[in-house]
């Protein structure tokens, strides 16, 4: 026992062996990939930037039920609705402060008409506070840019919910 | 006038071979982490330039615009004058490393005793950044390194006179030439392993980076320093590296000579020869450090003292015994 342990001290087997496998792994195919010039595969669910969406026609979905801002547990979401002239209930005003956000994916959870979502697009840094302070007209600009996507990835996840 | 000139001349054959040196010192750091990435199947340093190849570039000119911070209770001087001695010793061993026959900046017939030299005194910069910077952190890592390289530099020492008493000079050219049958490595294989293993040990890689043992001793001697003064250290460090890797391959792998004296080998010039050693043994280094983890530092003593210098030791005396039997004995 002593003996086999002395030689393989002195012969470095386990250094070799470690050697050798260091060189199978350097010609192995890499597991990483160029960032910001390749992205990687983002699952339907993916909980990214926030959006607010419309219906074909133009219309808000938002019904101001104020479902969102209560399950909120960051109390990120400010939401304050009046009657419209049609007599439907519709938000003025549509705050998420992204600083606060905890990206959760409750308020998508809690919205009975598919109105908040959180898109796939996680690459909104700003440089100021201010910026990330998304009131409802970013919102909507958001749903309107991503409505494509957003709308393929609630289809696909749809028979899961 | 003619003093003037041989000044010149002199000045043009030493940019002649620091610029390379400082170049390749670059590459060789980019080289490093694109192995130590490419084991750990990352892509490493990928972006600047044509395979990231001008990283080191980049980074450099990240350091010279950073702030140099001097801690306020040190001693200013000596923290400054650390990393210039760094890199000053670390480049001025060059000058007799042979890259051809006549090639060589300084022909001296005791190149081996100064590159030893040298080498030895490099343990005074990170002894003085370690001191000067009047924290705990530093001093710790400082009096370790100083400690590991001591003891790594006795078993060089010991197969260096291996080697010496193979060759019969302590001129480098000559070392290169007397392997012109058979590299020392064959002969001298274990040796050629401790080196090896000292030579990772004298230059503070990985597993034996204890000066610098981040989750013990944040940076070690470098904790205090920033922007260029820290580059210092780093280019100080690659060009130790470079410099056993070149001490590696003329001692053990015959230097400029071309491994088989044959049509397509000899063409090649010997000068590149050395540098295909220099960076096999570099990427030897690089791979190393991908695979092992740190040493404890009583580990660390026990190898230096306990294993590497006896048989070291042990080796010298088997070599004087059979080179004196055969009377093989070098006779100039």
């Amino acid at each position: 026992m002593k003996i086999s342990r002395f030689l393989k001290t002195i012969f470095m087997t386990d250094f070799i062996g470690g050697l050798f496998i260091a060189i199978k792994e350097f010609f192995k195919s890499k597991k990483t990939i160029n960032y910001p010039f390749e992205k990687g595969k983002i699952s339907p669910r993916f909980r990214g930037e926030h959006a607010l969406r419309r219906y074909p026609n133009g219309e808000e979905r938002c019904i101001a039920c104020k479902l969102c801002e209560a399950v909120c547990p960051a109390q990120a979401i400010t939401i304050e609705s009046s009657q419209r002239e049609d007599g439907s209930r519709k938000t003025t005003r549509y705050d998420i402060d992204m600083m606060k956000c905890i990206y959760c994916g409750l308020c998508e959870e809690s919205c009975p008409v598919d109105a908040i979502v959180q898109g796939p697009n996680f690459e909104f840094s700003t440089e100021t506070r201010e910026e990330l302070y998304y009131t409802k007209e970013k919102l909507l600009d958001n749903g309107d840019r991503w409505e494509n996507i957003l709308a393929a990835n609630i289809k696909s996840d749809n028979p899961y919910r | 006038m003619e003093y003037l000139d041989l000044i010149f001349q002199e000045t043009y054959k030493i940019l002649f071979l620091l610029v390379p040196v400082l170049v390749s010192v670059a590459m060789i750091v980019w080289l490093d982490r694109r192995v130590w990435a490419f084991v750990q199947k990352r892509q490493g340093p990928n972006v600047v330039g044509p395979f990231g190849l001008l990283q080191s570039l980049a980074d450099a000119l990240k350091y010279i615009f950073k702030e140099i911070i001097i801690p306020a209770s040190s001693n200013k001087i000596i923290f400054i004058l650390a990393p210039i001695i760094t890199m000053t010793l670390a480049l001025i061993a060059w000058a007799v490393i042979p890259f051809g026959v006549g090639q060589v900046l300084a022909d001296i017939n005791v190149g081996i005793l100064y590159i030893f030299a040298v080498s030895s005194l490099g343990v005074y910069g990170i002894i003085m950044g370690g001191w000067a910077s009047n924290s705990k952190y530093p001093f710790l890592g400082s009096i370790r390194s100083a400690a590991q390289m001591v003891s790594y530099e006795v078993s060089i020492g010991i197969i260096i006179i291996n080697v010496l008493l193979c060759v019969g000079s302590l001129n480098l050219s000559d070392i290169v030439l007397a392997q012109k049958d058979m590299w020392f490595v064959i002969p001298l294989f274990p040796m050629f392993i401790i080196f090896f293993i000292s030579a990772l040990a004298e230059t503070n890689r990985p597993p034996f980076d204890l000066p610098e043992a981040e989750a013990e001793l944040v940076a070690g001697y470098q904790t205090e320093y920033s922007g260029m003064m820290y580059a210092m250290f780093w280019l100080g460090e690659y060009a130790n590296i470079l410099l056993m890797c070149a001490l590696g391959s003329i001692l053990f792998l015959g230097g400029w000579l071309s491994p088989i004296e044959l049509y397509p080998f000899n063409l090649i010039p010997g000068a590149l020869w050395l540098i295909f050693k220099i960076l096999f043994l570099f990427i030897l280094f690089a791979l190393v450090k991908a695979i092992v983890p740190r040493y404890r530092y009583d580990q660390l003593m026990r190898l230096g003292w306990k294993i590497f210098l006896p048989l070291s030791l042990t080796y010298v005396v088997l070599t004087a015994s059979y080179l004196f039997y055969f009377n093989l004995l070098p006779t100039n």
